[in-house]
């Protein structure tokens, strides 16, 4: 019985397999074409997938928005000053999941953190974390792979932010951060509790920003991914990027690492790619590492650590990515996901 | 009046720059504007998230472009 409503929940809820074929009767009466065929796959894919992204993201991006209304850098930082060693790094990762910031708040975020005296390593398990495992990409790998292989994505993303802390802490790297940081006064700030309604008024309002930012992205994504679908050839792909060739994960990552700006368009495409024969795995590191490194942020941050902690912080992270890839694809060899 | 906007320059500082000299003129008073960008000032402020407004040195919002109704009230 749990399996049935197990399955029931990923096919119907999180994948909307009515959806589906709602579109398809649409495809088929309305404009005429068979979904068996190159166009009218296409055109099903695209209307189907841009209609539940548009659903699943307006609602859970707001229901994950009202949950970090509870957690705001400044109460972060009050609960990491407190903890030492690997479990300010596990902690730091975990706050760095649910804490809300837009990457131009990297820096003063950094700051308030180091110049109170959050243990640098911790500081990195966060900012680690924080990026991999973003909100949208959370909700499209849910309703495109199911709850198991997010499940692991977020677990893959912990763990990489944690150990990336850790080797931080561990190499005592403070003399690569710039010295100003550490002579900062920062004054603490009191952040007052927030009411019911304005936290549904600061969930509302983060939706709708999250959402003006990465739509268009999603909708390019979407677009590439119903064109693939009707005219990647599956044999190419697979005899590149399959489950057969043991580098495929690694040239996945490395790829990825410089498409960093339109991250989130690759969630659609990662969908097609596996249906073609792509491991799951070697897809989702190409996923994490579209945005899990931003150039951008890099360079917000150059401002406070010096170059080569920020190489340290990108090798981290990159051989972290590359490491989730083939262990997801291992699992995936043993029928596990 | 002085009215500090607290940001590395980004779109949402601009916005909120914009909406803040619009709560001004609405209400008709005389207002200073300045932009604070150096993270050093802006941390001082105990900001982390930006853009922040602060108001005669009274910090009244960080983390969010505020509507311009919103920013009339701490005016």
């Amino acid at each position: 019985m749990s399996v049935f409503i197990n399955s029931w929940f990923n096919d119907q809820i999180l994948k909307m397999d009515w959806l589906s074929e709602l579109i398809k009767l649409l495809v088929e009466k309305v404009f005429k074409l068979s979904v068996e065929d190159k166009v009218g796959a296409g055109v099903h894919f695209f209307i189907y997938d841009t209609i539940k992204i548009i659903i699943l993201l307006s609602i859970m991006i707001f229901m994950i928005s009202y949950i970090r209304s509870y957690f705001p850098p400044e109460k972060t930082k009050v609960m990491l000053e407190k903890v030492k060693g690997i479990r300010g790094n596990i902690l730091g990762a975990l706050l760095g999941v649910v804490t809300p910031f837009c990457s131009c708040s990297s820096v003063p975020i950094f700051i308030g953190f180091v110049s109170s005296g959050v243990n640098l390593g911790a500081t990195f398990s966060f900012l680690i974390a924080s990026p991999i495992i973003n909100e949208a990409a959370f909700i499209l790998l849910l309703s495109k792979f199911g709850w198991k292989v997010t499940l692991i994505y977020v677990i893959a993303g912990l763990l990489i932010g944690i150990i990336g802390g850790y080797i931080i802490d561990k190499f005592h790297l403070e003399k690569y951060v710039e010295s100003f940081v550490y002579d900062i006064d920062a004054k603490e700030t009191i952040v007052p509790d927030m009411s019911q309604k304005q936290r549904f008024h600061f969930a509302s309002t983060e939706t709708k920003s999250i959402f003006k930012r990465v739509y268009l992205w999603i909708l390019i994504g979407i677009g590439i991914g119903a064109f693939m679908h009707g005219w990647l050839p599956d044999d190419y792909l697979v005899k590149v990027a399959g489950p057969e060739n043991p580098l495929a994960v690694i040239i996945a990552t490395i790829m990825a690492v410089p498409l960093y700006s339109n991250a989130l368009s690759t969630l659609p495409l990662a969908e097609v790619l596996v249906d073609k024969g792509m491991a799951i795995g070697t897809s989702m590191s190409f996923v994490m590492a579209t945005t899990a490194l931003s150039l951008p942020e890099m360079m917000l941050l150059r401002r406070v650590i010096k170059s080569k902690l920020i190489w340290i912080f990108i090798v981290i992270t990159t051989i972290g990515i590359i490491f989730m890839g083939y262990l997801f694809n291992v699992l995936e060899l043993y029928n596990l996901i | 009046m002085i009215i500090k906007i607290l940001g590395s320059g980004c779109a949402n500082c601009k916005k909120l720059e914009e909406n803040a000299k619009k709560a001004v003129a609405e209400l008709g008073i005389e207002a200073n504007f300045e932009k604070v960008t150096d993270y050093k000032d802006i941390v001082s402020y105990g900001v982390m998230r930006t853009p922040a407004l602060v108001v005669d040195e009274v910090l009244k919002a960080s983390g969010s472009v505020l509507s311009v109704e919103d920013i009339k009230k701490y005016l």
